[in-house]
């Protein structure tokens, strides 16, 4: 199969729904002449002109609102937030709003859109620059919360969020972009709620998700040499949260250790640690542990920031703590 | 005569200070020593020069991520600055900041900051500060044109209207918010034209000329110490490097840049010292002092120390019962 970098991945998905539908266009800061602060949406003004590929000024909580509106009445836009730091500032549009219409109207209306941009720690942007939302967003019920690792899944999660009739949020991330996998050509869905395993263990699992996926892969690799066969989880999907997959793991390995680069209060992790121990409390040998974020914001110097988010080396550390309970 | 010549020799060593500093900082960026985001002020160091001259130690500054210029003529050192962009604890910022966040407390520079407009409100705050105690200081914030279609920057300006604030808002149009030109970012080109819509006092006026952003900048400054009542100002200018270190730049021509290039506020500067009877040999030894102090900077920081990892959580809250 051929290969795709990740941002292309994620553009293929975009330009093969546009083509299919035209009701779906885009929006956001530097999408259009400037082919996209980081390059997702490069060459989509010349293929889609200005109507469908929408360049804003800086206003997310105006054009966040403005497509949702857009959705209200039966256009399905994708909104690019430049990071999805910037995405506090249109939070209420998304809080207020987008997951609120369907279920105060009384279901009369939905609103079919996306939004995504990349999400989590850069290098070296510092405490504004830095955050993982899915702590925020995961927590809203009407949102779909998706968050692709690979290429294949940057596509097929992209083109399933933009089919869904719900606010769907794609959490992308800078370090990924690059990165190069294959990638099916043509139509690929990816359904929404299903985690991936993507390495097969016996003695422990690791549930993660995003740029998290390959740093628990690579702690994985080093843990196997030291003779420990860990099972990771690609979440995938973080509303709705595939606990099952992971239930399933942990029934055969007894421990679970959960892996996230954003801050260990509250979030996804917990809400899957509640999950599993309830699901899986006889299966369990060793108390659930959260890898995480620091309790902190994100420092701009090099070596506290490497410090500040999880590491191959703080997930061995990690797993060797559960094995040795 | 002998006045306006010291004083604007001293706007001058200023200007040619940030100028050398940035353009240091962006050969240490390029060697990878400097990480992160790295805007550079170079070409609109009029600005920040001419309105800090204006303003008193109590008064307060409150910017954008595009920051270096505010706090060097703010009187924070090359020192604490260029080791701040290193990330070292020397930094003004403890090296917890970077390039987007220089702070300086002493100096009563409020910070560098991030998110395009978030801090117009914050600036607005110091401002309510120096109303409710009577201390007589000014604030002023600089932004953007990017900021104007953001709902903070709106709110900062309407609260600060209706609560007569004494603060000067301070857009610094330099026609390209990163690669989206005036054409595609504004309805109305002028900025300042928002003021009359609160009831604010306005001008507008060009950044070539250091002596005249000051002049302006006073009339603002008064109006804010002696009446408490708010301006917005828009400041013409041009930034002649990317919008930060990753931006190429493709969306404006070398001949668009070469043509600002002209009224370079350095080059508009000397001219004007050349007529006070400044020599050559002063300008030179002026930019030899200067490169010493930013060699100096660079050595500095080089040497520094990390922030130790205790840091990462050191400052999350303040010590307390
Ligand atoms: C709310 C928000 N949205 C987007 C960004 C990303 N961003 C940083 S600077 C910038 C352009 C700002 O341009 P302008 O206000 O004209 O200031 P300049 O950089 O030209 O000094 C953008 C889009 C941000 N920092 N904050």
């Amino acid at each position: 199969m051929r290969e795709l970098r990740y941002r292309e991945a994620l553009r293929e998905a975009m330009t093969e729904e546009m083509v299919r539908d035209e009701r779906v266009f885009i929006m956001g800061e530097e999408v259009g002449h400037y082919q996209g602060a980081y390059k997702v949406t490069e060459g989509m003004l010349a293929q889609f002109g200005e109507k469908r590929v929408m360049d804003t000024p800086i206003a997310e909580e105006g054009f966040a609102g403005i497509a949702i509106g857009a959705a209200m009445v039966g256009l399905r836009p994708i909104v690019e937030f430049m990071t999805w730091n910037f995405s506090a500032v249109a939070f209420d549009q998304i809080l207020s709003n987008a997951t609120k219409l369907r279920q105060m109207s009384g279901g009369q209306f939905t609103v079919p859109i996306v939004f995504r941009g990349p999400n989590g720690a850069a290098r070296q942007t510092a405490a504004q620059h830095s955050h993982a939302m899915e702590t925020f967003y995961a927590q809203i019920p009407g949102l779909k919360v998706v968050v692709p690792s690979t290429a294949a899944d940057a596509k097929g999660l992209m083109a399933s969020a933009i089919r869904d009739d719900n606010p769907v949020l794609v959490l992308e991330d800078e370090r990924l972009y690059g990165i190069k996998g294959e990638v099916p050509e043509g139509e690929h869905l990816v359904p929404i709620g299903v985690a991936a395993v993507r390495r097969a263990g016996t003695q422990c699992t690791i549930a993660t998700w995003g740029k998290m996926v390959p740093v628990s892969l690579e702690a994985a690799e080093l843990l196997a040499a030291e003779g420990v066969q860990c099972e990771v989880i690609d979440l995938r999907s973080l509303r709705p949260l595939d606990h099952g997959t992971v239930a399933t793991s942990v029934r055969k390995t007894g421990r679970l250790v959960i892996v996230h680069e954003a801050w260990p209060y509250g979030g996804p992790g917990a809400e899957l640690s509640d999950r599993v121990q309830r699901d899986c409390f006889d299966s369990l040998r060793a108390p659930i542990v959260r890898c995480t974020g620091r309790d902190a914001s994100m420092p701009y110097n090099k070596k506290l920031e490497e410090l500040t988010i999880p590491g191959s080396a703080t997930v061995t550390q990690a797993v060797r703590a559960v094995m040795a309970y | 005569m002998q006045d306006e010549r010291t004083e604007l020799l001293k706007l001058y060593r200023q200007m040619l200070l940030i100028r050398r500093f940035e353009e240091a900082s962006a050969k240490a960026y390029s060697q990878g020593k400097i990480g992160g985001f790295l805007h550079l002020y170079i070409g609109q160091e009029a600005c920040a020069v001419g309105t800090l001259a204006a303003l008193e130690p109590r008064d307060y500054v409150v910017t954008t991520y595009r920051d270096h210029a505010q706090a060097l003529a703010r009187g924070t050192s090359a020192r604490a600055c260029m080791a701040e962009l290193y990330g070292k604890v020397t930094g003004c910022s403890k090296g917890l900041g970077g390039s987007m966040h220089f702070f300086d407390a002493d100096n009563h520079m409020l910070g560098g900051h991030g998110i395009v407009g978030g801090h117009c409100p914050i600036a607005a705050g110091a401002a309510l500060a120096s109303k409710y105690r009577g201390d007589g200081a000014v604030t002023v914030c600089f932004f953007g044109e990017g900021s104007a279609t953001i709902g903070a920057f709106h709110e900062a300006l309407a609260l600060s209207a209706l609560w007569n604030l004494p603060i000067v808002f301070i857009c610094e149009n330099n026609e390209y918010s990163m690669g989206t030109p005036l054409s595609r970012s504004l309805s109305v080109h002028d900025v300042s034209q928002k003021g009359p819509a609160f009831g604010m006092e306005r001008d507008r006026f060009g950044a070539s000329d250091v002596n005249e952003v000051r002049a302006r900048m006073q009339v603002a400054i008064d109006r804010a110490r002696n009446e408490s009542k708010p301006t917005l100002i828009e400041v013409a200018l041009y930034r002649y490097r990317g919008h930060s270190m990753s931006d190429p730049g493709k969306y404006r021509t070398a001949d668009e840049i070469e043509e600002r290039k002209k009224t370079d506020c350095l080059l508009v500067a000397e001219g004007k010292l050349g007529a006070l009877g400044v020599t050559e040999a002063e300008l030179l030894a002026i930019a030899e002092s200067v490169d010493a102090e930013v060699e100096d900077a660079v050595q500095f920081a080089e040497a520094s120390a990390e922030p130790d990892e205790s840091l990462i959580e050191a400052f999350t809250y303040a010590p307390g019962v």
